[in-house]
C-alpha cells in the first residue's frame, strides 16, 4: 500500500462537527514529503484532494477511504468504508481503503481497544460523508449554473436530475474542497440504507486469500535489517554480564548490543542481536549466553498467587467501586450464606502474528512501521521516553495478525527505535513465539469472592470482591481509588431488582506485567459474576433464564432474553438435562449466550451446540458480527478449557503452542447467532461475544452432573 | 548459492543451508505470504507445498527444497481464483488473516486428494493449522464449498 500523493489546499471548515476530522482539504501524507502545487498541477498529476480527513479523491475519479482504526481482524478497514459509502454515495468495489499515520488531531482517537472504533465513530463518519456528498453537488450545481435541489448524487456522480447531465466526483473535488458545507445536511434514515445492514463481503478478504496482505512482519524498508532480542526471563531482572562470542559466529550476525525497553514503570534490560535476516537474528539469540541479576523482586509462583489472593479475599474488605442497599448488613445477620471463590487464570494474547515492528531513528525524527492498536499512544509514549518532538513521532499501521490488546502496548515500538536508535539503521524486531508467551504481559489472573443471601426465594443480598493484578492501578499508578472495571461484564438493570448489593477490589499486586486482553474485565468477571447468578438462581430453586427474566426488566434485557429462550430450545427442553445460561454486557453491546452439553458413557463431555444472541443496536454489517461471536466463542473456549499461563520461581511454564495449546477445528461446536433489531445506539462487536461463554458451559455441565465448576480453565475429558 | 523453484520461478540464494526454508522464502526471495507463527511445526501458518505435498517450511531446511518445486499461496493462482480462494472470499473466512495462506495451502491438498472431503476428512488435514481468531466455523463449511465450486467446473490446481 503505497501513501498516495495529495495536493495541499485551503481548509474547508464543516459546522457543527466534533474536533476530529473538521478539516476538508489539506492532506500530508508525510510530513518530509509535503508538495506544493498548483490547482492546475494537481490535475495534471492526478494527486488525491481530501474530502474530509478520511476521503480522499483524484481528479481522474478514483477514490480512497481511509482506516483511522487498526485492523486486527475485528473488520473496521471494511466497517469504516462500508458507512462512508452509505452517505458518500459511491461503490464500495471501486474504492480504495488505506490505514491513516498516527494523528488524533485529525482522526480523534486511534486506539484501537474497547470495541471502540464503530460505536465511538460512526455518527460523525455519516454526518463528514453527508456533508462530503453535499459540497460535490453543491459543486455540480455550481458548474452547471442549476438550483442544487435539481441535483443528487449517485455512485460517485453528481447527476442533474432534469437533463441527466452528469459529473463523476473527480471532476468537482477541487471545486468542492473549497466549498463550506451546510450546517445540517439531513442524514439517511435506516430504512433507506442500501449498504449499512447488508452483509456485504470485507474488502480485506480478497488480499488475504492470496498472500497480498500486508502485515507487520512483511513490511520491508530500504536499507533495514533484522533483530531478535533474549529478554530477561523472569520478567524484571537486570543483565550481570552476558558473552556474545557464539552469536557474532553464526554468518549474518552483524552486531550484538545490550539494551532496554520499557514496560510500564520498568526498563527491561535484554540482548539485542542484529542480523541480515530474521532466521540469523534468531538463531544469534540461541547462541548467547547471559547471566541475570534477578535480585530484589519476588519470583512467583501460581499457586501461591490464588492461595495469597484467597486470604485477602477472607480479611479485606477492597476499595468499594459501587454499593447500595446494606448487603454488608444482611450478610452479617444472615445464617445462610452463598460463599464461594471464583478464579481465572493469567493467558497470554498469543496473537498468530508474533510481536514485531520496524523501528527507523533519524536523529530528531522517530518513524515506525508495524502491528499497532495505538497509534497515539506510540506517539506520546516515545516523544516523552526518548525526547523527540510528539508530531515528529511518525507512526504506520500495516494489517495485524491479531492483538486482542497486546498490541496495544508501546514496549515493541520502543525497543524497535532503542534498536535502530544505536546501530543507526531501521530494524524490524521480531520476537519469537517463545518470547511472545513468556513475556507477556498476561491477562492477570483474577480471584472473585462471591456472597449472597436469598431469602424467600428471593435475592436478598450480593456482595463481589475481587483480588488480582489490575491495569487501572497498574497504569495510574493511583492505588488509593477502587479499580473502575470490577463491575465491568454486570448487567446494569440488575441494580434495579438487587437492592442490596456492592462491588469491590482488593489491591493485588505482582512483578508480573499485565495488559488488556479481549473482553478485559468482562473476560473474567462474567464467569465469576453469571456463574454465582446461576448459583442464586438454583439456591432460590428458579430455572436460570426465568431468574434473569425475573430480575432483569429493562426492555432490550427481556427481549434479549426472549430470544434466546426461543431459538435455543430453551422453552420446550422439558426435561432433557445439559443447558446452560449466561447474560453478559461488554462495550456497549449485551450477549446472550446458551451452550448444551451431552455426555455419553465412556466418551468424552461434548459441546453438543452453542446460541448466541447480541444486542448492539444500530450495526453495519451482519455477517461481521457473525464471524466476530464465532470467534470470540472460539477464544472463550481456548480460554476456559485449554490453556493458561503458570509461573514457577517467577518463569512462565509455557513456551509455544505445544504447551500452550490452542483450540482446533476437532474442538469447535455448531455456533448459532441472532441479533436484535432495534434502533438504539451502536455497541461493540470485537469483544462482547467472549464473557459469556464460559459462565454458560459451565452452567451446562452443572445442569448435566451437578458439578459446579469455579476455577478456569478445566479439562472437558475430566467432567 | 541455492537454487529455488517456487512458483515456477528459479531464484539464486546466498543462504546458509541450515535455514529454514520459510525464512529463505520470506527474507531472500522476499516473498511474504508465508507466514511465521511457531517455528516448531505447531500452527501451520508456514505451510507451502514441496512436490505437491504440504510441508512446515519453518521446520524444512532450505538445503532440502534445492531443486525441487515449491509452491506457496502467491502461486496457488494467478487471479485470486483456486476454488479455494474463491470459497474462502464467498464464506468471508479470514478475520485477521494472518494464518490463512497456511489453511488454504493445507487445505489444496486435501482438497486435491479427496475432491469431496468429509468432515472426518476435514478434521484429519485441518487440525494442524491453528487460528487464534477462531474461523474454524467458516473454514470447515469454505472447504466443502470449494468442493462444490470444483465439482463445477471451477479452476482446479
Amino acid at each position: 500500500m503505497s501513501t498516495p500523493q495529495v495536493s495541499r489546499r485551503n481548509f474547508l471548515r464543516t459546522a457543527g462537527l466534533g474536533s476530529a476530522g473538521l478539516f476538508l482539504g489539506l492532506y500530508l501524507p508525510d510530513a518530509a514529503v509535503a508538495m506544493v502545487m498548483s490547482e492546475e498541477e494537481a490535475v495534471a498529476a492526478d494527486v488525491y484532494t481530501e474530502l474530509t480527513a478520511w476521503i480522499l479523491i483524484k481528479p481522474s475519479g478514483q477514490i480512497t477511504l481511509v482506516s483511522h482504526r487498526a485492523e486486527m481482524g475485528q473488520g473496521v478497514y471494511h466497517s469504516i468504508a462500508q458507512i462512508i459509502a452509505e452517505e458518500l454515495e459511491v461503490d464500495l468495489a471501486s474504492v480504495d481503503i488505506q490505514f491513516a499515520q498516527g494523528n488524533e488531531k485529525k482522526y480523534g482517537s486511534q486506539l484501537t481497544g474497547g470495541s471502540s472504533t464503530i460505536r465511538g465513530a460512526y455518527k460523525n463518519l455519516l454526518k463528514l460523508s453527508a456533508s462530503a456528498r453535499q459540497v460535490l453537488i453543491m459543486a455540480a450545481a455550481a458548474k452547471w449554473s442549476v438550483p442544487v435541489t435539481e441535483c443528487y448524487a449517485a455512485s460517485g456522480h453528481v447527476i442533474h436530475k432534469p437533463s441527466d447531465k452528469k459529473f463523476h466526483y473527480g471532476e468537482l473535488v477541487v471545486d468542492a474542497s473549497k466549498l463550506q458545507a451546510p450546517k445540517d445536511v439531513a442524514l439517511k434514515p435506516r430504512s433507506a440504507y442500501k449498504l449499512i445492514g447488508k452483509p456485504l463481503h470485507r474488502k480485506d478478504t480478497p488480499l488475504k486469500t492470496n498472500g497480498q496482505a500486508i502485515f507487520g512482519i512483511d513490511k520491508r524498508i530500504p536499507g533495514m535489517v533484522f533483530a531478535a532480542v533474549e529478554r530477561n526471563p523472569r520478567l524484571r531482572g537486570k543483565i550481570k554480564s552476558f558473552d556474545d562470542t557464539e552469536a557474532r559466529k553464526v554468518p549474518g550476525v552483524t552486531n550484538v548490543i545490550k539494551i532496554a525497553m520499557g514496560v510500564y514503570d520498568m526498563d527491561r534490560e535484554g540482548v539485542a542481536v542484529i542480523a541480515t535476516s530474521t532466521w540469523a537474528a534468531l538463531q544469534g539469540k540461541k547462541a548467547l549466553k547471559i547471566e541475570w541479576d534477578d535480585s530484589g523482586f519476588e519470583h512467583v509462583n501460581t499457586p501461591e498467587i490464588y492461595r495469597k489472593q484467597r486470604e485477602v479475599l477472607k480479611t479485606e474488605e477492597g476499595r468499594l467501586l459501587k454499593t447500595q442497599g446494606d448487603p454488608n448488613g444482611i450478610i452479617n445477620r444472615s445464617k445462610d450464606i452463598l460463599d464461594v471463590v471464583y478464579e481465572t487464570p493469567y493467558q497470554s494474547h498469543a496473537t498468530m502474528e508474533p510481536l514485531n515492528c520496524i523501528g527507523h531513528h533519524r536523529g530528531d525524527t522517530v518513524e515506525i512501521w508495524g502491528p499497532v492498536q495505538a497509534p497515539n499512544w506510540i506517539q506520546d509514549y516515545i516523544s516523552k521516553k526518548m525526547g523527540i518532538a510528539f508530531d515528529k513521532v511518525i507512526v504506520n499501521m500495516t494489517f495485524l495478525g491479531g492483538g486482542f490488546g497486546r498490541k496495544a502496548l508501546m514496549d515493541y515500538p520502543h525497543e524497535a527505535l532503542v534498536i535502530s536508535k544505536a546501530i543507526g539503521l531501521p530494524v524490524q524486531v521480531i520476537w519469537a513465539r517463545e518470547d511472545d508467551i513468556t513475556q507477556g504481559p498476561f491477562r492477570p489472573g483474577i480471584s472473585y469472592r462471591c456472597q449472597g443471601v436469598i431469602e424467600n426465594n428471593e435475592v436478598s443480598a450480593v456482595k463481589f470482591r475481587t483480588a488480582g493484578q489490575n491495569n487501572d492501578h497498574f497504569r495510574s499508578g493511583d492505588n488509593g481509588k477502587a479499580n473502575r472495571s470490577t463491575s465491568e461484564g454486570w448487567l446494569k438493570p440488575y441494580f434495579e431488582t438487587i437492592k442490596n448489593i456492592s462491588f469491590a477490589d482488593v489491591l493485588f499486586q505482582t512483578p508480573v506485567p499485565t495488559m488488556f486482553w479481549r473482553s478485559v474485565y468482562a473476560s473474567t468477571n462474567g464467569f465469576a459474576y453469571e456463574s454465582f447468578v446461576n448459583e442464586l438462581a438454583h439456591k432460590a430453586g428458579k430455572d436460570p433464564l426465568a431468574f434473569r427474566r425475573q430480575y432483569l426488566k429493562e426492555e432490550r434485557a427481556a427481549k434479549l432474553i426472549d430470544k434466546i429462550e426461543e431459538v435455543s430450545g430453551w422453552r420446550n427442553k422439558g426435561k432433557t438435562k445439559g443447558f446452560g445460561i449466561a447474560i453478559t454486557e461488554c462495550f456497549g453491546t449485551t450477549v446472550a449466550q446458551v451452550v448444551k452439553v451431552s455426555k455419553k458413557k465412556g466418551e468424552k463431555l461434548k459441546i453438543d451446540q452453542v446460541w448466541a444472541v447480541v444486542d448492539c443496536g444500530w450495526y453495519v454489517n451482519p455477517d461481521i458480527i457473525h464471524a466476530q461471536i464465532e470467534g470470540a466463542i472460539v477464544m472463550g473456549l481456548g480460554a476456559a478449557t485449554i490453556h493458561e499461563i503458570t509461573f514457577k520461581d517467577g518463569l512462565v511454564e509455557q513456551r509455544n503452542f505445544y504447551d500452550y495449546k490452542m483450540p482446533r477445528l476437532t474442538d469447535i461446536p455448531p455456533i448459532e447467532i441472532h441479533i436484535m433489531e432495534n434502533d438504539s445506539d451502536a455497541g461493540g462487536i470485537g469483544e462482547p461475544g467472549l464473557p459469556p461463554f464460559a459462565p454458560a458451559l459451565t452452567e451446562a455441565i452443572f445442569d448435566l452432573t451437578g458439578k459446579r465448576i469455579r476455577k478456569l480453565p478445566f479439562d472437558m475429558a475430566s467432567i | 548459492m541455492i537454487s529455488l523453484n517456487i512458483n515456477d520461478q528459479n531464484y539464486n540464494i546466498d543462504a546458509d543451508p541450515e535455514m529454514p526454508l520459510l525464512w529463505a522464502i520470506r527474507d531472500l526471495v522476499g516473498l511474504t505470504g508465508t507466514k511465521f507463527g511457531c517455528g516448531v511445526a505447531q500452527c501451520g501458518a508456514c505451510v507451502v507445498h514441496l512436490n505437491g505435498e504440504a510441508v512446515r517450511s519453518c521446520v524444512t531446511k532450505v538445503s532440502r527444497a534445492q531443486n525441487q518445486k515449491i509452491l506457496t499461496i502467491e502461486g496457488l493462482s494467478k487471479n485470486n481464483d483456486h476454488p479455494l480462494q474463491l470459497a474462502w472470499n464467498e464464506a468471508d473466512v479470514p478475520q485477521c488473516g494472518y494464518c490463512h495462506s497456511g489453511q488454504i495451502m493445507s487445505a489444496a491438498v486435501l482438497l486435491r486428494e479427496k475432491p469431496d472431503p468429509t468432515d472426518e476428512d476435514i478434521d484429519q488435514a485441518m487440525s494442524g493449522n491453528i487460528c487464534r481468531c477462531g474461523t474454524y466455523p467458516r473454514i470447515r463449511k469454505a472447504i466443502h464449498m470449494a468442493a462444490e465450486i470444483t465439482r463445477k467446473g471451477g479452476m482446479a490446481k
